[in-house]
C-alpha cells in the first residue's frame, strides 16, 4: 500500500533581498513515515529550501504540506505540524528553564497545563534528558543542547520533523547519540547534513542541491554506490563503498 | 565557554532558598522602603536592618565575606556622587568644621547627608544582593510576572538575561580573533577596529534576534509568551513577609 504524500513542492524559486537566487525550479515531495536526506555544498540552498517546509520564506511556485497550502491563513496550522529544528540551539532555546522552552510550543497550542505537564516530560524522555527541567539552557553542554531543541519539537507532537545539520558542532559520541534518538522517533523527517554516515544512519533517501537546483533525488544505496555523484559533491567514495558494505552486512546478520 | 553567573550562590539548599520568589521580592523591597525613608539618625533602626539582614545571610547559608565585598564594589560610585556635599553645603546654623587647609570646611548638615546616602544605599544594595543570592533568576522573573509586573518587562529582562552571555561569548571570540592576529598599534588605529567590532556585534545580535523570532513564530507563538508555573505560598512565606509589619512599627516609633 502506498502510502499519503506529506510534502510537495512545485517549480519553487526564491530569491533573496539582495537579488541573489538561492532556489531555482525545485520540485521536491516527500511520502508519509520517509526519511529524506538534503545534500549539497554550502550554498547550495539546502537551508532556503527548510524554511520554505513550515512558511519561514515563501517563494515563487507551489508549497503544499499535508494538503494545506503554505500560505499566510494557513501557517498555525502548518507550523503546528511541521517541526523545524534550527541548526544552532542558541536560536530555539530563549526562555529561562528548558521546562519553559519545551512547554512554549504546546502552550502556544493552547494545550491545558496538564497536558502541558505531560508532554514536556514525555519529550524529555525520548532525548534522554529527564530530570533537566528546571535547568537553564546556557548552562547545559552543546549536545545537551541540541537535545533540548529536538525535545522542544517533539512536544508539540508534528508529524513532520525538519532538522537543519542536526550534528553539527558535536562530538562523535554526542553525534551518535542524537542520531540514535532521531532514528527512534517515527515521523516523516527531512534532514540537511553535510555528513554522509549521519544521512546514511537516517534516510532511505537522497535529494542533492547544487546552485539552487536539484541535480538528483535518488535511494541511499544509489548514491553509496555513484562514484562521479559522490566526488563531484565531495564524499569520499571510499568510505561510502565501506558504508555500503557495512550496511549489507548488518542486513545480512539482522535477517 | 565559561561565565560568571550573575545569581551567584543561588543552587544553595536553605530555608530562605526554598521560600516563594514572591515573599522574598516583597520583603527585601520592603525593607528598602522602610530603610531609605528613616531619618538619618534613626541609628538603631539602621542597626536592626543590619542585624535582619545578616540573620537571613546566615540563614542562607552565604558566606558573609562574599557578600560584603559585594557591598563594597559600588561604594566607589556612592562617594562619587556625595562626597563633595559635605564641602559644599553652607551651615546656616554654623557648626561647621575648619580644617584649616587654605579656607577648606566641613558643614555638619552635609556630612549627614553624606552618611544618610552611604548607609541607605549600603543597605539597598546588601537587601537586593541577598534577594539575587537566594533566588535564581528564572525564579525572580516568575516572581515579578505573579506580583503582576507588566508582561513586556518581564519578557525583556528574561530575553536581556538569556542573551547576554551570548553575546559576553561572542565579544570574548572577537577579541581573541583580534588579539591572535598581532592586534597593535595608535590608539587611532585601536579606535578604529573597536568601532567595527562594535558593528558586527550589533549586526551579528540583530540577525541572531531574526534568527530566534523565526523559532518562535515556528512553535506557534502569537504574541504573548505562555505562563508555566503556578504559586506556592505556605506557612514559611507568611512567616517570612511577618518582617514587614514588624519594621513597619519600629520605622513609626523609632523614626
Amino acid at each position: 500500500m502506498k502510502s499519503s504524500k506529506v510534502i510537495e513542492i512545485n517549480h519553487l524559486s526564491y530569491h533573496y533581498p539582495d537579488g541573489t537566487a538561492a532556489l531555482k525550479d525545485v520540485d521536491f515531495e516527500v511520502w508519509e513515515h520517509e526519511s529524506v536526506a538534503i545534500l549539497g555544498p554550502n550554498g547550495a540552498g539546502k537551508s532556503t529550501l527548510l524554511y520554505h517546509l513550515n512558511g519561514t520564506l515563501m517563494g515563487d511556485g507551489s508549497v503544499t504540506i499535508l494538503g494545506l497550502p503554505v500560505e499566510k491563513s494557513n501557517l498555525k496550522e502548518i507550523r503546528r505540524r511541521v517541526g523545524l529544528v534550527f541548526q544552532s540551539p542558541e536560536d530555539q532555546l530563549f526562555c529561562p528553564t528548558v521546562f519553559d522552552d519545551v512547554a512554549f510550543g504546546p502552550l502556544n497550542m493552547g494545550l491545558e497545563m496538564e497536558n502541558v505537564r505531560r508532554e514536556v516530560e514525555k519529550a524529555l524522555e525520548m532525548v534522554g534528558l529527564k530530570g533537566f527541567e528546571g535547568r537553564s539552557a546556557h548552562h547545559l553542554s552543546e549536545g545537551e543542547k541540541k537535545r533540548v531543541a529536538l525535545a522542544t519539537v517533539l512536544s508539540m507532537n508534528s508529524e513532520i520533523l525538519v532538522f537543519d545539520e542536526p550534528t553539527d558542532n558535536l562530538d562523535p559520541a554526542g553525534s551518535r547519540l542524537l542520531v540514535e534518538r532521531i532514528q527512534s522517533i517515527s515521523r516523516t523527517k527531512v534532514i540537511v547534513t553535510h555528513h554522509l554516515a549521519v544521512a546514511v544512519d537516517l534516510c532511505k533517501r537522497a535529494v542533492l542541491l547544487w546552485g539552487g537546483r536539484k541535480v538528483e533525488d535518488l535511494p541511499m544505496e544509489a548514491l553509496l554506490r555513484n562514484r562521479t555523484l559522490l566526488v563531484q559533491f565531495g564524499f569520499d567514495p571510499d568510505f561510502a563503498q565501506w558504508m555500503c558494505d557495512r550496511r549489507k552486512n548488518s542486513e545480512r546478520i539482522g535477517t | 565557554m565559561k561565565h560568571a553567573f550573575l545569581d551567584h550562590h543561588s543552587g544553595i539548599e536553605s530555608p530562605i532558598h526554598h521560600l516563594d520568589a514572591r515573599a522574598k521580592i516583597i520583603v527585601f523591597f520592603s525593607l528598602i522602603l522602610v530603610g531609605v525613608s528613616s531619618q538619618p539618625s534613626s541609628f538603631l533602626l539602621f542597626g536592626l536592618l543590619t542585624l535582619v539582614l545578616i540573620s537571613i545571610a546566615l540563614l542562607a547559608r552565604l558566606p558573609l565575606g562574599h557578600l560584603a565585598k559585594k557591598i563594597v564594589v559600588i561604594l566607589p560610585f556612592v562617594f562619587l556622587v556625595s562626597l563633595s556635599i559635605p564641602f559644599m553645603k553652607k551651615d546656616t546654623l554654623g557648626g561647621g568644621y575648619n580644617l584649616g587647609l587654605g579656607g577648606l570646611s566641613v558643614s555638619q548638615s552635609g556630612l549627614w547627608i553624606l552618611w544618610n546616602v552611604v548607609v541607605k544605599s549600603c543597605l539597598g544594595v546588601f537587601a537586593m544582593i541577598l534577594l539575587s543570592s537566594t533566588t535564581s533568576f528564572p525564579q525572580l522573573i516568575k516572581g515579578m510576572e505573579r506580583l503582576r509586573t507588566p508582561r513586556i518587562f518581564t519578557v525583556l529582562i528574561s530575553f536581556m538575561y538569556r542573551y547576554s552571555f551570548i553575546l559576553i561569548d561572542e565579544i570574548h571570540r572577537m577579541k581573541r580573533a583580534r588579539d591572535s592576529r598581532c592586534f597593535g598599534g595608535t590608539w587611532f588605529w585601536h579606535s578604529k577596529v573597536i568601532g567595527h567590532m562594535v558593528g558586527w556585534l550589533f549586526l551579528r545580535s540583530f540577525h541572531r534576534g531574526e534568527r530566534v523570532y523565526l523559532a518562535m513564530l515556528s512553535r506557534g507563538y502569537q504574541g504573548t509568551m505562555p505562563e508555566t508555573t503556578a504559586g506556592r505560598f505556605g506557612l514559611g512565606e507568611l512567616l517570612f513577609l511577618l518582617i514587614i509589619p514588624i519594621f513597619i512599627a519600629l520605622r513609626i516609633y523609632l523614626g
